[in-house]
């Protein structure tokens, strides 16, 4: 008894104030930075997942491994900032000298009737089980997605979005897309993580199934491997109220 | 042995005395750790007792079927079952041989279930999709009434084809994929990847005590959103807060090392991505010392709380002989009071004097039990590395040329039990075969049995405890 109450006392006030204006510790790499200068031949070699092209370093497919930032810290470098969440795959495509990117990432507004309430179905298409911890972190006692109306329900009959984790499997599209069938309209797709956007790492891997993701119209991308609990905060509040 | 290493490839043997040499080992009280054949028509197997290890290699069999071990030795059900699915290789007289993770055809249903006539039994099946945010597979439960009498479990749905690009292109530069065959073992699954690389390339690694750094604080925060799963399956909602609070502490803890709360990108082939300055390593030490006495407050009070323990006590058995039998691993044998741990047999790092923690009754509250006590171990192991500075330049090295022909296995006590990794490279020093061997695999036969004559809302409960990994045995 005397332990729960010490327990109890000690663990305080959990709760983040406001997790959209949260501070994040400096060496988590969230949001990139190319220089305008940067050599992107050379970085998108040493990438192991293809995100670094010509035109710039891609979100979608970035796994934030560090590896290029540890190649050319001249070149790349991940500000601390986890507002990675973009409205559009074109978005997500970071390019040399560019600094505006979370400014104008999202501006896709959902209907006013979701402006206070919005409920998530889950469905993990061979994710590595880090996006599904953090997207049930995002309940608990420190980030409590709660307080601004999200929820993750059990049944896709109560749910107003599907939030993929995974790059599909050949082994679950069946089943991902019946539980897409089973979501009353109207219905909005969310892609967390880089497999679920991209494929990820397993994009080349001749088990993995693309066309759902590429089929449909997505509503929200969170970056990340796996998408923090903040990024995936951030992304759905702003998609619900707007900044 | 010293682990990672290459071994020595033994002598070839006919398929006949392959099987043979098995069954002689086996009734010698070795246990299998994995049993696969190569593209080039080759068995192989790998066999322990405690620490002493057993590598068997033997040729196809020429009918493709071998008499099945599995009736006299369990542990080699799931083995069996993927010789046959990737080989094609029939076990004769295997009691239930059907496939482990591949379609057949394109679209994954249709398998068999084990089914009774009985109208005094019903049929549950649940998932692929479940109703939390968890990883996808299928439970087939016989029940009558409420009792459990049997339970299928068909995973397979998290199949990425992990292995296949485990073998293309250069070894050394897999570390990421490493991470991603489970995110919850990201430290576990990546450790052992690197000792493979480092084996075949004779690489000795830098920061081997940040290793063991990251690898007991990726225990000790598992371990926690575990003991927080249970405490909310059973309706104990302040200990589920409390855990899952304190498990975010120590994986920011993580973070504030490397950049990411589950320990991706810190380790590399050849040593470590990220150190550990003093300065932080002592912010580390006061905080974790904190976190410490409020893990051991809470979870003192949770373990001796009578509505808890109602639930948790005599639940979901699994006992010392069935786990021996089926050879099941981590913490499912040290909760039924088997010593099994890699971090005695196969110490990545010796100068810990270590002694497994156990638990005798093998239910619910016993591994609940042993995942407090292996939390607070942690701890202490965590507590003495710290102790001295830690980002000694440089952190790692490149990995050497890798050598042809050889064979390297990898073992890492993860915090579900033991990975163990096994590679081999061709003539030309391109990767022969990649086998990733998570606890899981054989583990999850554990959960079916422990289930059976329990009530079926004790399911979740039984699941959550053993907290098996879906994409670490999916591959």
């Amino acid at each position: 008894m005397f332990e729960l109450l010490k327990a109890r006392i000690l663990h305080g006030y959990q709760a983040i104030p406001d997790p959209l204006k949260a501070k994040i510790n400096q060496a988590f790499p969230g949001v990139p930075r190319l220089s305008a200068g940067a050599d992107l031949a050379a970085l998108a070699k040493c990438c192991p997942v293809n995100a670094i092209s010509d035109s710039g370093l891609d979100l979608g497919r970035c796994i934030f491994c560090g590896k290029c930032q540890r190649l050319d810290p001249e070149a790349v470098s991940f500000e601390a900032d986890f507002r990675l969440a973009a409205d559009s795959r074109e978005k997500l495509i970071i390019r040399p000298g560019q600094q505006d990117y979370p400014e104008t990432s999202i501006q896709t507004r959902l209907p006013r009737q979701f402006r206070r309430s919005f409920a998530l179905r889950n469905v993990s298409a061979a994710g590595c089980n880090a996006c599904e911890l953090e997207l049930g972190a995002c309940s608990n006692v420190n980030f409590d997605m709660g307080r601004y109306g999200i929820e993750v329900v059990a049944s896709p009959r109560h749910a107003d979005a599907l939030i993929l984790t995974g790059p599909i499997s050949q082994n679950m599209e069946a089943a991902l897309y019946s539980t897409w069938d089973a979501i009353p309209g109207p219905r909005f797709l969310i892609l967390s993580g880089a497999c679920a956007i991209s494929g990820g790492i397993f994009a080349e891997s001749d088990k993995i199934r693309r066309s759902f993701a590429s089929k449909l119209t997505v509503t929200l991308y969170i970056p990340g491997c796996p998408a923090h609990p903040l990024s995936i905060i951030h992304g759905l509040v702003t998609l619900m109220r707007g900044r | 042995m010293t682990n990672p290493s290459c071994l020595e490839l033994p002598a070839r043997l006919n398929s006949v005395a392959f099987f043979e040499q098995i069954r002689k080992l086996c009734q010698n009280g070795y246990s299998p750790m994995t049993l696969f054949g190569s593209k080039n028509r080759q068995l192989f197997c790998l066999l322990h007792q405690g620490a002493e290890l057993k590598l068997l290699n033997g040729d196809f069999p020429s009918t493709l079927s071998f008499p099945s071990l599995s009736p006299q030795f369990p542990s080699f059900q799931i083995l069996e079952r993927e010789l046959y699915e990737e080989q094609g290789l029939v076990p004769i007289g295997h009691p239930w041989l059907k496939p482990v993770r591949h379609p057949r055809g394109d679209i994954y249903e249709g398998y068999e279930f084990f089914a009774s006539q009985s109208s005094a039994l019903h049929e549950v099946g649940v998932g692929p999709v479940h109703a939390g945010v968890i990883e996808p597979g299928h439970f087939r439960f016989t029940c009558r009434g409420e009792i459990v009498e049997y339970l299928e479990i068909q995973l397979g749905y998290q199949h990425r084809g992990i292995i296949r690009i485990f073998e293309q292109d250069d070894i050394r530069d897999k570390v990421s994929l490493a991470e991603c065959i489970a995110g919850d073992t990201a430290i576990g699954h990546a450790l052992a990847y690197c000792g493979i690389v480092e084996a075949l390339t004779a690489t000795p690694p830098l920061g081997v005590r940040i290793r063991i750094i990251a690898l007991e604080l990726e225990r000790i925060a598992m371990h926690l959103a575990v003991l927080s799963a249970l405490a909310g399956d059973v309706a104990y909602l302040l200990g589920q807060n409390l855990l899952a609070a304190l498990r975010t502490e120590v994986i920011n803890t993580t973070l504030s090392i490397c950049g990411s709360r589950f320990g991706k990108r810190w380790l590399c082939p050849g040593g470590v991505n990220y150190g550990i300055p003093m300065a932080l390593a002592q912010g580390i030490v006061s905080n974790l010392k904190k976190t410490q006495n409020r893990i051991r407050l809470s979870c003192e009070a949770m373990l001796s709380e009578p509505s808890v323990l109602s639930r948790f006590d005599d639940t979901g058995k699994v006992t010392a002989p069935i786990a021996s039998e089926y050879g099941f691993t981590g913490i499912v044998a040290k909760a039924a009071g088997l010593k099994l741990d890699s971090r005695v047999d196969f110490p990545l790092y010796p100068q810990i004097d270590f002694i497994p923690c156990t638990e005798c009754s093998g239910d619910v509250y016993a591994r609940a039990q042993l995942r407090y006590l292996e939390i607070m171990q942690s701890f202490d192991i965590l507590f003495m590395l710290l102790k001295e500075p830690l980002d000694t330049k440089p952190l790692s090295q490149k990995p050497k040329e890798i050598k042809p022909d050889s064979l390297a296995i990898s073992i890492v006590e993860g915090y579900r039990g033991r990975i163990l990794h096994l590679a081999k490279t061709a003539g030309d020093g391109s990767t022969e075969f990649y086998r990733i061997v998570d606890p899981s695999l054989v583990n999850w036969q554990a959960l079916a049995i422990a289930v059976r004559g329990e009530g079926i809302s004790d399911f979740p409960l039984c699941n959550k405890s053993f907290d098996l990994s879906y994409c670490g045995s999916d591959l």
